[in-house]
C-alpha cells in the first residue's frame, strides 16, 4: 500500500513529540510557515510516559500566543496516531493542508525579523 | 471589680444569665435603618453586637452604628476586626468610642476580604485578635499604649472575643480560648452552636481548666429560618458544623412550618443551655430576623431583663 | 529561590509601544529556573513582540540578551556600551535585577516583563509555592517551620482562627490552613508548648527600604562606573 500525502507538508522529525519546544513551533511561524502540526502516539502511549502530553501542552502555549499576537490558533495543531496507522497519518494531513488553505498565507512571509542576539561579553 | 460598668458587665456580675442580640449596620447612611432594626431589640437583651464589616463587606462603621445605639437607649457591643485597621488606628477607635459612651467590645480576627465585596483590599492584620485583646487589657489597666506611652484617660471596656469550639483542631479550641483569656478577655462569645454534644464536651474542658471562672462565657445561638439556610450553613461557611440531625428535623416539616422549627430548636437549645456550667448566658445571632427577637425571648424565657443598678 | 511570572503579553506591548528598538534582557538566575526569564522565556517573548508588530506593520528592532544574573554589578557591566544602543529595555529578571538594571542605565526607561510573585519552593516542574515573605523576624523556630506570615491568609501570629475547615484555610478547601499544620507538626512532636504562651504583637520591619550589611563588612563603596 502506497499511500501520499501533500506534498507541501514538510516533516521534522523528532525522536519524541516531548522533544518539540514552544520556540521550535514559534521559529516556524516567525520566519512565514503557513502552520505547523506535531504528530505524536497516542495519549497513554507514550514510551517516556509523558512526552506527547507536554507536547500538546506546549502546543496550548503556542496556540496562546498566536491569539495574542494577532494569528490565527489553528496554524498550530496537535494530532495522535499510533505508528501503524498510515492512513491516519494521511487523513491528518489532508485536514491540516485543508485548514491552512482556508485560512490563507502566513501574513509574516513578506517581512523579516530584526532581532540580534546580544551575547554576554 | 467592675471594669467598666457596662449593662452586660453588671448582668454578668450580679450572677444573671445574659442574653445579647445582634445587629448588622446597613450598606449606606441612612442612620433609621439602624434605628428600625434596634427598635425591635430594645429591653429584650442586655446589649446588642454592631458586626463591624461584617463577611468583608463594607458597612457603616461599627462605632457609629454603636453610638446611635446609644442615642436610642440600647447599649451596644462594639466589633472590631484586625483586618481593616493598623494598631493606631484600633488605638484611636478604642479611645473614641470610650470617650462617647461606649463600653463593651469584641475583639476578633475578621473574615479574609476574600469573602467580600472588595475582594482584592489588603487585608492589615497589623494585630491579631489576641494581640488586640491584650492592647485593649493594656489601655484599660495599666494606661499605657500598645507602644508603652502613657495614656491620658484609660478607656473602660468590657472586653470581649470571640471562641468557635467547632473549627479545627478542636483539642486546641480550649487552648486557644485559654490564651485568650491569658490575653486579657473578660467575656466570649461562641460561634453558632448546632452541635451540642460537641459544645457540652468544650464547656467540659473549658470546665477543668478553670477557664470559665476567669471568664464569662455567652453561647451563640441563631435560629434557623429554613432548611436551605441549613444547608448553606453545613456546607458553604467555614468552621461551622451543623449535625445532620438538624438538617433532618427541618426537612421533616412542611416548608412554612420550617422557620417555625427552627425556632424549636434554638429554644431547646437555650432551656439547655440555661442549667450548663460554666455558661453564663447566650448571644442571640438573629441575621435579618431582628423582628423575630422579641418573640424568641419571650419564649426562652427571657423577660423581662433584670435591671442592676 | 524567587519566583516570577511573565506579565500578560498585551502589557508588555503597551509599554514599549512608542520605542523602535527594544532589548529583552533576561536572567539566568531564579526567573530562569522557574521558567520566567530565562533564555528560553526571552527567545520566546522576542518572537511574539516581532510577530506583533510585523503584523501591526510597525516592524519593531530587537535585541536579547540574558545575562547570569541582573542582581550583580560585574554581570550587568557586560551591557555598558551596548544598551545605549536601545531605546528601552524590557527586563525579564525579578524586581531586585530590574532596578539594579535600570539604575545602572539611568538614561533609558526600563519595563518590567514579568511580575514577581515570592519565595518559592519547586514542587513540580512548572509548579511553585510561595513559602517565605522575608520579613526580616523568623519565628519558624517555634512554629514547627511552617511559616504563619506567608501560608496563614491573615498573617496570625496566634492562630488557627475560628475559619479552619477540616485543616482548610477559611478561603479555600484546596489552601491548608497554616496554623492546622502547625498544630499538628508541633503535636507528633511533641512541642505544643511553643504555641501555648501568646505571641506578641510583631515589630514589624519590612515597612522601611531594609539594607543588610553582614557582620564583618563595611557598606560597599559607592559604585564606580
Ligand atoms: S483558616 Fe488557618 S490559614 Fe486560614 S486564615 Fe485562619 S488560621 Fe490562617
Amino acid at each position: 500500500m502506497r499511500l501520499s500525502y501533500p506534498a507541501n507538508v514538510k516533516i521534522v522529525l523528532v525522536p519524541c513529540t516531548g522533544k518539540v519546544d514552544v520556540m521550535h513551533l514559534l521559529k516556524a511561524i516567525q520566519m512565514g510557515a503557513d502552520g505547523v502540526y506535531c504528530v505524536g502516539c497516542l495519549e497513554g502511549a507514550c514510551h517516556y510516559n509523558q512526552g506527547n502530553l507536554r507536547c500538546r501542552e506546549r502546543v496550548e502555549r503556542v496556540r496562546e500566543i498566536l491569539q495574542e499576537v494577532g494569528l490565527e490558533p489553528d496554524r498550530v495543531r496537535m494530532y495522535n496516531l499510533s505508528s501503524g496507522e498510515a492512513p491516519t497519518f494521511v487523513a491528518y494531513a489532508r485536514e491540516m493542508t485543508e485548514l491552512i488553505r482556508r485560512l490563507g498565507p502566513n501574513p509574516l512571509k513578506n517581512s523579516q525579523p530584526a532581532i540580534r542576539v546580544e551575547e554576554a561579553a | 471589680m467592675m471594669k467598666s460598668g457596662s449593662n452586660l458587665e453588671k448582668i454578668l456580675r450580679a450572677g444573671h444569665f445574659a442574653f445579647t442580640g445582634e445587629l448588622g449596620p446597613p450598606r449606606g447612611a441612612h442612620a433609621e435603618e439602624v434605628r428600625k432594626k434596634a427598635a425591635h431589640l430594645k429591653g429584650r437583651v442586655d446589649a446588642v453586637n454592631i458586626t463591624d464589616n461584617q463577611t468583608a463587606v463594607v458597612r457603616m462603621a461599627s462605632w457609629a452604628a454603636s453610638l446611635i445605639l446609644i442615642q436610642e437607649g440600647i447599649e451596644p457591643n462594639y466589633q472590631m476586626v484586625c483586618r481593616d485597621r493598623n494598631r493606631l488606628a484600633m488605638q484611636a477607635d478604642i479611645l473614641g468610642a470610650a470617650a462617647l459612651g461606649i463600653r463593651n467590645m469584641l475583639c476578633l480576627s475578621g473574615d479574609h476580604c476574600l469573602f467580600g465585596d472588595h475582594p482584592t483590599a489588603k487585608g492589615v492584620f497589623d494585630l491579631d485578635s489576641i494581640q488586640l485583646i491584650r492592647m485593649v487589657k493594656q489601655l484599660r489597666d495599666e494606661g499605657k499604649f500598645q507602644s508603652g506611652a502613657d495614656v491620658d484617660g484609660r478607656p473602660a471596656i468590657f472586653i470581649g472575643a470571640a471562641s468557635n469550639p467547632f473549627a479545627d483542631p478542636f483539642e486546641w479550641r480550649v487552648q486557644r480560648l485559654a490564651k485568650k483569656v491569658e490575653a486579657g478577655v473578660d467575656f466570649i462569645q461562641t460561634q453558632c452552636i448546632y452541635n451540642m454534644a460537641k459544645f457540652r464536651e468544650f464547656i467540659r474542658l473549658a470546665n477543668e481548666e478553670g477557664l470559665t471562672e476567669k471568664v464569662f462565657i455567652l453561647a451563640g445561638i441563631t435560629p434557623m429560618k429554613s432548611l436551605g439556610m441549613a444547608k448553606y450553613m453545613k456546607t458553604k461557611v467555614p468552621g461551622m458544623d451543623v449535625p445532620d440531625e438538624i438538617i433532618s428535623r427541618l426537612q421533616g416539616v412542611p416548608r412554612d412550618k420550617q422557620a417555625e422549627e427552627g425556632i424549636r430548636i434554638a429554644l431547646e437549645q437555650i432551656a439547655e443551655l440555661k442549667e450548663m456550667k460554666g455558661v453564663h448566658g447566650v448571644h442571640l445571632m438573629a441575621i435579618e430576623w431582628e423582628h423575630r427577637v422579641p418573640e424568641i425571648a419571650e419564649r426562652a424565657g427571657m423577660l423581662p431583663r433584670p435591671v442592676v443598678g | 529561590m524567587i519566583v516570577a511570572k511573565r506579565k500578560p503579553f498585551d502589557e508588555i506591548l503597551r509599554m514599549i509601544e512608542s520605542h523602535r528598538k527594544v532589548l529583552v534582557a533576561g536572567c539566568g538566575t531564579c526567573v530562569a529556573v522557574c521558567l520566567a526569564g530565562g533564555e528560553k522565556e526571552v527567545a520566546v517573548l522576542a518572537a511574539e513582540i516581532d510577530m506583533a508588530r510585523r503584523l501591526k506593520h510597525e516592524p519593531i528592532e530587537l535585541g536579547q540578551t540574558t545575562l547570569e544574573r541582573q542582581c550583580d554589578r560585574e554581570y550587568l557591566a557586560q551591557l555598558d556600551g551596548r544598551a545605549e544602543a536601545y531605546e528601552a529595555i524590557v527586563s525579564l529578571a525579578c524586581g531586585v535585577g530590574i532596578q539594579f538594571l535600570a539604575e545602572r542605565f539611568p538614561k533609558i526607561p526600563v519595563y518590567p516583563g514579568v511580575d514577581t510573585c515570592g519565595l518559592a519552593v519547586n514542587q513540580d516542574v512548572g509548579w511553585y509555592e510561595e513559602r517565605c515573605r522575608s520579613c526580616g523576624r523568623c519565628v519558624l523556630d517555634r512554629t514547627a517551620g511552617i511559616c504563619p506570615v506567608t501560608l496563614c491568609a491573615k498573617g496570625l501570629y496566634n492562630g488557627p482562627c475560628g475559619g479552619t475547615n477540616r485543616g482548610s484555610c477559611e478561603i479555600d478547601p484546596e489552601q491548608p490552613c497554616a496554623w492546622y499544620a502547625i498544630h499538628e507538626r508541633l503535636k507528633g512532636q511533641g512541642r505544643l508548648d511553643c504555641i501555648r504562651a501568646i505571641t506578641p504583637a510583631q515589630e514589624w520591619r519590612d515597612t522601611v527600604p531594609r539594607t543588610l550589611i553582614q557582620p564583618g563588612y563595611r557598606k560597599p563603596e559607592k559604585a564606580k562606573a
